[in-house]
């Protein structure tokens, strides 16, 4: 993603298989999970892919934190349902298929008018008015029902028209696809657009703006413009899912939508183009995986942030590629062995943490009715589990304090082998 | 008059009590440069503290315990995680703030539950203070207003006239110096992350009581109080007391303020069609948007906020 990386152009024969292969993987999958949850959860998976990638747009490649991103997505939303009941009553002449366009339009529009304020500065001020923007957008939105629909929000049915050339977008299945030929389209467009000119600017602007503008560029002309894009693609993204559920809310615009997007793109990594792909399909994997198992689910998901945001500033892309590395150097079997060592630790650590945390909810919601878990019955009344959780706890961290050296070790071993390779 | 004195009141009451929150956020930005998500979660622990201490000890106690209790939990989330994070600059500080206040609600849900808890007004402090025309000022509210001022002057005292707070003034200019010094700069940071939170849970003990004690108390305020130190300026104390009064002030006068736009409009001699649903809003309809309309006109004005004296 680095201009001065030289990155593969976008018409390189290795870009064009690894695009195509993309392509089909996403053309099959549903042959695959044709089951209805499965296929929703695809569906939902490429909204937030696209969602996720006009964030990294800002964060990324502008060094901009956002923390009111859902405005752009949500005005795309609201717009998109709007037109979409318009065409219900017979008033546009307009396929379903291209109403994407109209939610980007809207994201693009939301974004020259938020960006006009909020790119005059950057930095921490920068993310505190994208606040206060989120704030204002979200709590204007329910003065306006008539617009907004109020608490309820406002819903409409994406089957409207005769059926063009088959397809209505009544089956889920037509949905998926219209979803991934977006997410397609939008994906190779962002990718693009790392390598245009200002692509290569936004990352001089994250780097050093002050020699950007002894270059002759305004930074803050580069900021805007990328903000006004990605709002853009968050207006797509918008779009799809108004499709996609039929319904918007206000809550669409709120501030957990924009720390939902904020979180994916960091777990996955931000210095990656791929990185908030990754982040995308995990948190979405997570949110529905850990919201089915337990009501602790938000806390388990906050720790995991700030582990990730500790210990792994790179994001889950910077793991792998790490990996890769060594994995092409033939090295990867140095560093493989000593990850064992942590197996007892982490587990111990994981069973005394979810205890601790499980029995903290069961004693706050019925304390007498015993705690169920991984098939035990638990008296959270009692002094013994709780206890012996807490040394479960401890003895983890301990155990993990003691090992950690010899991971460090190996991956220090494995690098300075690959050093004195490379220099021979 | 009755209306504008009372409101007066109330909005410095309220303003005073943004600005127990505001100042340690602008300490803690000005000295580290971090803006800290966190703060109004650090609030709300106060509140629950308070709760929880005055359910055992009694109401006066807390007022001293819970304070430090937090500031105690502020200095190791300081130790053990701020500053692990601020190896990998200001985008990472900030996001262990968000990940911190997203974490503080959670467990804050886990230990208290997911309804308000019982934190009263303790007895000796119920009743009226004096009436003003026909409306009662309670005495809680004086009590606030004894508590911040109070506050407020400790502050100004220490940074000004103590020998730590020249230390602790002189790091926030130049670190670097001081450090030259001998002075132990991260320790130093530390003391003031403490501190700066836990003026935040004294805010909490006094103000959780008078509103209401919930896990949502904390997203409630907190958007507000960045609100008011980016109008203020950023790492400009004197300028987040005036965005505090200005904004308390603004939004109270706003709530009991019953005119629609088309009122206002009729009062500079401009005659609207009340047709349209904008024009049928009333200010009190308006007040939450109110301060965030304020920054934004801020910033496109004056975007170094009112006090502000960096251009970053």
């Amino acid at each position: 993603m680095n201009c001065d990386a030289s990155p593969p152009p976008l018409l390189h024969p290795r870009r064009l298989v690894s695009w195509g292969v993309l392509l089909a993987v996403l053309i099959v999958l549903p042959l695959l999970f044709s089951k209805g949850f499965a296929l929703s959860l695809l569906c939902q998976i490429g909204i937030m892919v696209i969602f996720a990638l006009s964030y990294n747009m800002l964060l990324g490649q502008t060094g901009l934190l956002s923390f009111g991103h859902a405005v752009y997505f949500g005005i795309g939303a609201f717009a998109t349902m709007h037109t979409l009941n318009l065409l219900g009553k017979g008033g546009l002449p307009l396929p379903v298929t291209l109403l994407p366009l109209v939610g980007g339009l809207a994201g693009l529009l939301a974004g020259v008018l938020f960006g006009y304020v909020s790119t005059k500065r950057a930095g921490t001020a920068f993310a505190m008015i994208s606040l206060g923007i989120g704030e204002l957008v979200a709590s204007a939105s329910l003065m306006f029902p008539a617009l907004f629909g109020g608490e309820g929000g406002i819903s409409g049915n994406r089957v409207v028209g005769g059926a063009v050339l088959g397809i209505s977008y009544g089956p889920q299945i037509e949905m998926y696809y219209l979803i991934v030929g977006w997410a397609f389209i939008s994906m190779l467009a962002m990718y693009a657009l790392t390598q245009t000119p200002l692509g290569c600017m936004a990352n001089a602007v994250r780097d050093n703006p002050e020699r950007v503008q002894f270059v002759g560029y305004d930074p803050q002309w580069v900021r805007f413009m990328m903000l006004v894009l990605s709002g853009g693609f968050a207006g797509i993204a918008g779009a799809l899912s108004a499709l996609n559920y039929e319904i918007v809310t206000a809550e669409t615009l709120g501030a957990q939508t924009s720390g939902a997007v904020l979180m994916m793109a960091f777990v996955g990594g931000v210095g990656w183009f791929h990185g908030p792909i990754i982040g995308a399909v995990l948190i979405t994997l997570l949110q529905i995986a850990l919201s089915g198992l337990t009501k602790a689910w938000l806390f388990y998901f906050g720790l995991f942030f700030l582990c990730i945001v500790l210990y792994l500033p790179g994001g889950i892309a910077s793991l792998l590629s790490m990996h890769q590395r060594l994995w092409k150097a033939r090295l990867l079997g140095w560093v493989l062995p000593s990850y064992v060592r942590l197996a007892l630790p982490l587990t111990l650590v994981a069973c005394g943490l979810i205890g601790l945390v499980e029995m903290a909810y069961q004693r706050a919601e019925a304390a007498e009715i015993p705690l169920r878990l991984l098939g035990a019955s638990i008296d959270v009344t009692l002094a013994t589990p709780w206890l012996g959780a807490l040394a479960a706890l401890c003895g983890g961290l301990v155990l993990l304090r003691a090992s950690w050296p010899a991971v460090t070790g190996a991956w220090r071993r494995a690098l300075l082998r690959l050093e004195s390779r490379e220099e021979t | 008059m009755e209306f504008v004195l009372v409101s007066l009141l109330n909005g410095i009451t309220y303003g005073m009590l943004l600005f127990m929150l505001s100042s340690g956020l602008t300490l803690i930005f000005s000295m580290m440069g971090v803006l800290n998500f966190a703060h109004a979660s650090f609030y709300m622990l106060g509140a629950y503290f308070a709760y929880q201490v005055s359910v055992i000890l009694g109401f006066w106690p807390a007022l001293l315990v819970a304070p430090l209790l937090v500031g105690l939990c502020g200095v190791l989330i300081e130790r053990y995680g701020l500053r692990n994070a601020h190896k990998y600059g200001h985008v990472a500080e900030l996001l262990f703030t968000f990940g911190l206040s997203f974490l503080i609600e959670e467990i804050v849900r886990l230990v208290w539950g997911k309804a308000a808890v019982d934190y009263r007004i303790p007895e000796a402090l119920n009743g009226t203070l004096f009436t003003l025309f026909s409306s009662n000022f309670p005495i809680y509210k004086g009590f606030m207003m004894l508590v911040s001022v109070g506050m407020l002057l400790a502050l100004y005292a220490l940074l000004t006239r103590t020998r730590t707070g020249l230390i602790v003034q002189a790091a926030l200019s130049r670190p670097d110096m001081v450090e030259a010094l001998g002075h132990n700069v991260p320790r130093i940071f530390m003391l003031v992350f403490g501190g700066g939170v836990a003026l935040a849970a004294l805010a909490g003990v006094i103000g959780g009581n008078a509103f209401i004690t919930e896990p949502g108390m904390a997203a409630a305020v907190g958007t507000i109080v960045f609100v008011v130190v980016v109008v203020g300026g950023l790492g400009s104390l004197a300028g987040a007391f005036v965005a505090s009064l200005l904004i308390g002030i603004v939004q109270t006068f706003a709530v009991g303020l019953n005119v629609s736009i088309t009122d206002i409009a009729a009062l500079f001699g401009v005659e609207l069609q009340a047709s349209g649903a904008m024009a049928r809003l009333t200010l009190t309809q308006l007040a939450p948007i109110l301060p965030y309309l304020f920054m934004v006109a801020i910033l496109v004005f004056r975007p170094r906020g009112l006090m502000g004296a960096r251009e970053s």
